[in-house]
């Protein structure tokens, strides 16, 4: 991590939260901070990715702006988490990516989906675009063809994995744990990471716009990523039907993938417009403005893309259906190229910082007791 | 917005803690309630928003205070540290009332952290609040609002206008303009004078211009100082007060808690001259860091510089200035600008002076001491040789004044002429003195404004019905 203004910022406030350590109590991020007395750029990184924004410190905080010291821990530490996303990015070349994020989104998405368009029409004449099949077997097919959203899908998705994977180890180079990492480290992050344990706020969830506590965060955020690993899901199973029991698509609605996918769906769905409506009315103070564009980009990426999910199920069987299955495979297609440059690394990173704070578990804090 | 022009139930002055806790007893019994904050509602709760912790007696474990703390135990350490300048009989009345006061502060929306290290060993004695003072006036004041309480930020009260013993009507400023308030029953929940360096001045001299005051600059003593001036009785010490060793370079006023210093029991303490002047490791450091800082008021310019070695550095926590560091006494002595011959005699002579052969305990008295010097040090002497050395300029840090109105059991405030008051009660620092004559126990302010907060709300509330 480079030495930049905002590590200098963090620095200078972890100190001071360090000489106080009131909000302990509240996530992972106070314990951690307890342990050492210097803060290195990597710990730094490593204590703003391990940050779930939950902002339970900043209206906890005595010296919260307006007082002389101004500490806004959860924004400080958002830039600093913003700054370790271009730091990490694999290749270098594509971190540029995240400065106005919300416009790189905006402009894949809409490039993919004009890109889909495009092959389909090319690939398939007006008359097959635009014909109604009901639940013929390999209709979707007929618009674009398997062998184009395997490699297609196989390969950018792929390619994302690959970009993630590298990211991490960058991470784990800079701000990851010393000491090696046992089993049981790796299931207390697995289990903090997916209950959201840090959103928790230490019982009563986050502050959203107030001092008030609420798991409206949480439950949308579970709602949200629990509907992705379902669509996700839905296409593993809809993989195996169509490979190994030579069942193609469409299948009924009644059906292992399509259940899974309308669940997913629609969880996604909610989850997204949830967070999102949520964002439109929060305290803009412990939050960074300048990082708002790329999240909502996300948001509406994914809503898009459950919602687009879920019109193709509805059209599938009329002459909509090439038309809906361009432009959701569009969005797919966007979701896949932006996976490794967009606010979706934040799972990645702070999966990471919650495996090194469960290796660090066991340390004591210095002074105090 | 709330109708001031309205005669409400109860008037309650001030915004902390123990205001809070009146004005939410009062409306709960019913009472329509008005509340005064004179800070801007960024800096609402006076010096409650710095604190931690509340001291609570308890004759078994519970889910936020570990063992026992039984009340004769709580009592014995309030007697030794105020030296018996206390009132036995609403000291033990506070003390009781302390264990009663969870499930009401829960159904208040306050939240603790679970029974655990926290800091200065208190896990026992002490239970803490999720997040802090803050946090805790945050719950408060929603509750508050929630309730219905009339609440005004920037408005202060200068003048609680007394007639044959009862407060007729309240003048006040509201956002900078003047305006007249009215109440059945008046709370004065607003705190000490320390932020009032005119008025410590005339008790402490120029002394008051090395002084920090680690709270709220909001608590400058009007209404204490305007009601001593209409003939309601005064107790306690002008001169006492709750004050610590803080960091010297802390900031005038609202530095709060991350500007103290553990690092006295573990360090050798010298005045400005290079002189040891008191037992460093005299008990452990939650019964000590109370007096350290009348101790370096008495000393001249009222400054100390607290110096140790690598072996003490990681056993306190960390001040948020970084400590002065050197290679050497001399060298440490220099940077902070004390004589570096003097300073190097000074840890010579106590490096002489300690025995050693005891195992070294941070946790507890483990005897290690000094002998011959005056004064020793006895507990946790070890020579100070491993360098680096690190260095602390220490200053006193008040965090509240003790000279207050005196009140009965059932916080009303009584008149010089000892009749109670008609219609006006205190809660919170404005009538520790009442109970606090000198020094100080960990959590003990909260302890005073949550007891004596609830019994002012009731009784108001109950006389206003009357």
């Amino acid at each position: 991590m480079q030495e930049t203004e905002a590590v200098l910022n963090a620095r200078r406030e972890m100190e001071i939260c360090n000489a106080c350590r009131y909000c302990e109590g509240f996530c992972a991020v106070f314990p951690a901070v307890e342990l050492r007395r210097d803060f290195s750029a990597g710990d730094l990184s490593y204590l703003a990715n391990l940050c779930h924004g939950c902002r339970g410190c900043y209206y906890a905080c005595q010296y919260a702006p307006p007082h002389e010291w101004g500490i806004n821990v959860p924004r400080t530490l958002a830039e600093v988490r913003a700054e370790s996303y271009v730091e990490y990015a694999w290749p270098p070349a594509l971190a540029k990516a995240f400065d106005r994020n919300g416009v790189v989104v905006s402009l894949v998405a809409a490039l993919s989906i004009s890109l889909i368009l495009l092959i389909a029409m090319a690939i398939a004449s007006p008359g097959q675009f635009f014909a109604a099949r009901g639940m013929q077997a390999d209709s979707f097919y007929a618009v674009i063809p398997l062998w184009a959203m395997q490699v297609v899908g196989v390969g950018t998705f792929g390619f994302s994995l690959f970009a993630l994977w590298k990211g991490a180890m960058n991470f784990w180079a800079d701000a990851g744990a010393k000491q090696s990492i046992t089993l049981t480290a790796i299931a207390i992050a697995v289990k903090d990471a997916v209950t959201l344990k840090n959103l928790g706020g230490g019982g009563d969830g986050c502050n959203d716009n107030s001092e008030a506590f609420s798991m409206r965060r949480r439950y949308l955020h579970h709602a949200m990523a629990g509907g992705f690993m379902l669509c996700f899901a839905a296409t593993c199973v809809g993989f195996v039907y169509h490979t190994f029991l030579g069942l193609p698509a469409p299948y009924p609605f009644i059906s292992a993938p399509v259940l899974l996918g309308t669940v997913g769906g629609v969880l996604l769905t909610i989850g997204t417009v949830g967070l999102f409506a949520m964002k439109l009315v929060e305290d803009p103070m412990p939050v960074v403005r300048r990082l708002l564009g790329g999240d909502v980009a996300m948001l509406v990426l994914l809503a898009l893309a459950a919602i687009t999910g879920l019109f193709l199920l509805a059209v599938r069987a009329t002459g909509a259906m090439g038309i809906a299955l361009a432009i959701h495979l569009g969005f797919i297609l966007a979701l896949f190229l932006v996976l490794p440059y967009s606010k979706m690394v934040h799972g990645v990173y702070r999966s990471a910082a919650l495996l090194r704070r469960a290796v660090e578990r066991d340390m004591k804090p210095l002074g105090g007791e | 917005m709330p109708d001031r022009k309205q005669t409400y139930d109860v008037l309650v002055a001030g915004g902390g803690n123990a205001a809070l806790c009146a004005a939410i007893t009062a409306r709960q019994a019913g009472a329509s309630v008005l509340l005064l904050e004179s800070a801007p509602k960024a800096f609402r709760g006076g010096n409650s928003r710095h604190t931690r912790n509340l001291r609570a007696m308890h004759d078994a474990p519970n889910a936020v205070l570990t063992d026992a703390y039984k009340e004769d135990e709580y009592w014995d350490d309030l007697l030794r540290v105020t030296g018996g300048n206390t009132n036995e009989e609403m000291a033990r009345m506070t003390i009781r009332a302390s264990s009663g006061v969870f499930d009401w502060m829960k159904d208040c929306g306050v939240r603790f952290q679970p029974s655990l290290t926290g800091t200065l060993n208190l896990g026992r004695t002490n239970a803490f609040f999720l997040g802090g003072g803050k946090a805790l006036l945050n719950a408060y004041y929603l509750t508050a609002e929630k309730l219905g309480i009339d609440i005004l930020y920037d408005t202060e009260v200068i003048s609680m206008n007394m007639d044959d013993g009862s407060v007729r009507s309240v003048d006040i400023t509201y956002r900078g303009f003047p305006e007249t308030v009215y109440a059945r029953c008046v709370v004065a929940s607003c705190g000490g004078f320390q932020a009032n360096l005119e008025w410590m001045r005339e008790f402490w001299g120029d002394a008051v211009d090395n002084f920090v005051i680690r709270g709220t600059p909001y608590n400058r003593g009007r209404v204490l100082k305007n009601l001593l001036d209409q003939g309601v009785a005064a107790i306690g010490d002008p001169t006492q007060c709750h004050a610590v060793a803080l960091d010297a370079r802390a900031p005038k006023f609202d530095g709060g808690i991350t500007t103290r210093l553990d690092s006295v029991p573990y360090s050798v303490v010298v005045n400005k001259h290079g002189d040891r002047f008191y037992d460093e490791g005299e008990d452990v450091w939650p019964k000590r860091y109370a007096i350290w800082g009348r101790l370096i008021a008495q000393q001249p310019d009222q400054i100390a510089y607290s110096i140790c070695d690598s072996k003490a550095f990681p056993l306190f926590m960390p001040s948020v200035y970084p400590a002065i560091k050197a290679d050497s006494v001399g060298e440490l002595a220099l940077k902070m600008k004390l004589d570096p011959a003097k300073v190097i005699a000074t840890v010579d002579a106590y490096n002489a002076a300690v025995v050693p052969g005891q195992s070294f305990d941070n946790l507890k008295l483990d005897g290690n001491r000094t002998e011959g010097l005056t004064p020793n040090k006895t507990n946790w002497a070890r020579t100070v040789d491993k360098g680096p050395f690190y260095g602390y300029p220490l200053r006193p840090g008040i965090t509240f004044t003790y000279l207050s109105v005196k009140v009965n059991d059932k916080a009303q405030v009584l008149m010089e002429n000892g009749q109670p008051s008609g219609n006006l009660f205190a809660s919170g620092e404005i009538m520790s003195g009442n109970i606090l004559g000198k020094g100080y126990l960990a959590g003990f302010g909260m302890t005073i404004g949550t007891v004596f907060g609830r019994i002012a709300g009731a009784e108001a509330a109950r006389h206003a019905r009357n």
